[in-house]
């Protein structure tokens, strides 16, 4: 994760209540561009999502002397974010993300097609096993999966978007994930669920194109 | 079990929240279905790839007026 260069959770707090502009100044970096993904399924758009991110971090500033470190430094900088975005997504009368399980997360989230039919000596296996992908040793093939990805990542349903963005891309666990928007475990897993399988589908269609183009 | 059930269970896997009886009938499938290893590996060869989206920060600007605030912000 992105922010595997910071030191401990007590000696970050420790050296910015001790108004250490560097330690302020790397953590905004490491953690911001995942913060504005987060924010950005609750706003309309990427300027106010920079917004949004910024008075977070004003936020964080204003609680840090009084962080009670009952939750790790990241969460509760993230609970401020969620807080900050909701707000602002209903000031902008957006519809914030209801992070209920809907309609639209039941069903199979691989086509059927994809499968053996009934009559089939083995129903329900692979037609055909899925294409595989190129060797993701090769750098700008991995540049153009991470930029595929992120435009992928911006059509999921924003309940979705915001699962998936908190897990991988910022990285939280499922119990943190559950905590900062208040959502069952097993709410949280049909989330994930759908929004990497949709993901992995996004790419697959990419590199299936790309063979045959 | 079979591979449209196997898809289904995949982050379930992952985030070591199957049953334990459902998890051997997993792992058993997984070990002689090359369809099935293949698409858990694009699942975390996804998610591996999500932790490492192009980094897009703040503006400049507002790096700046955070850092400044930083700086003025009384000491308690």
């Amino acid at each position: 994760m992105a922010d595997t260069a910071l030191p401990a959770d007590a000696v970050v707090v420790a050296r910015l209540r001790a108004r250490d502009e560097t330690m302020f100044a790397a953590l905004i970096d490491a953690w911001s561009p995942a913060m504005l993904r987060a924010a950005r399924a609750y706003v309309a758009d990427e300027h106010t999502a920079q917004d949004v991110v910024q008075e977070a971090w004003l936020g964080v500033l204003r609680g840090i002397d009084g962080f009670q470190e009952a939750s790790s430094l990241r969460t509760w900088v993230y609970r401020i974010l969620i807080n900050k975005a909701k707000t602002r997504g209903v000031r902008d009368a957006r519809t914030v993300p209801g992070l209920g399980v809907t309609d639209d997360d039941h069903g199979p989230t691989v086509d059927p097609a994809r499968f053996r039919g009934a009559d089939d000596p083995y129903p329900g296996h692979w037609r055909s096993s899925p294409p595989a992908w190129p060797s993701p040793e090769d750098g700008a093939l991995a540049a153009e999966t991470r930029r595929q990805l992120a435009d992928a990542l911006a059509g999921l349903p924003a309940r979705q978007r915001v699962v998936v963005t908190l897990r991988d891309v910022a990285g939280h666990s499922s119990d943190e994930v559950c905590e900062l928007l208040s959502i069952s475990a097993a709410n949280q897993r049909v989330l994930l669920h759908r929004g990497r399988a949709a993901l992995r589908a996004v790419l697959e269609q990419h590199w299936v194109k790309e063979a045959t183009a | 079990m079979n591979c449209d059930e196997f898809v289904e269970l995949v982050t379930a896997y992952l985030e070591g929240a199957l049953p334990a009886e459902t998890e051997r009938r997993f792992v058993e499938h997984l070990a002689e279905c090359d369809g099935c290893d293949r698409y858990l590996d694009q699942i975390r060869t996804t998610v591996r790839n999500l932790g490492h989206l192009p980094a897009q920060g703040l503006a400049s600007d507002a790096r700046d007026r955070l850092l400044a605030a930083f700086r003025d912000w009384p000491a308690t």
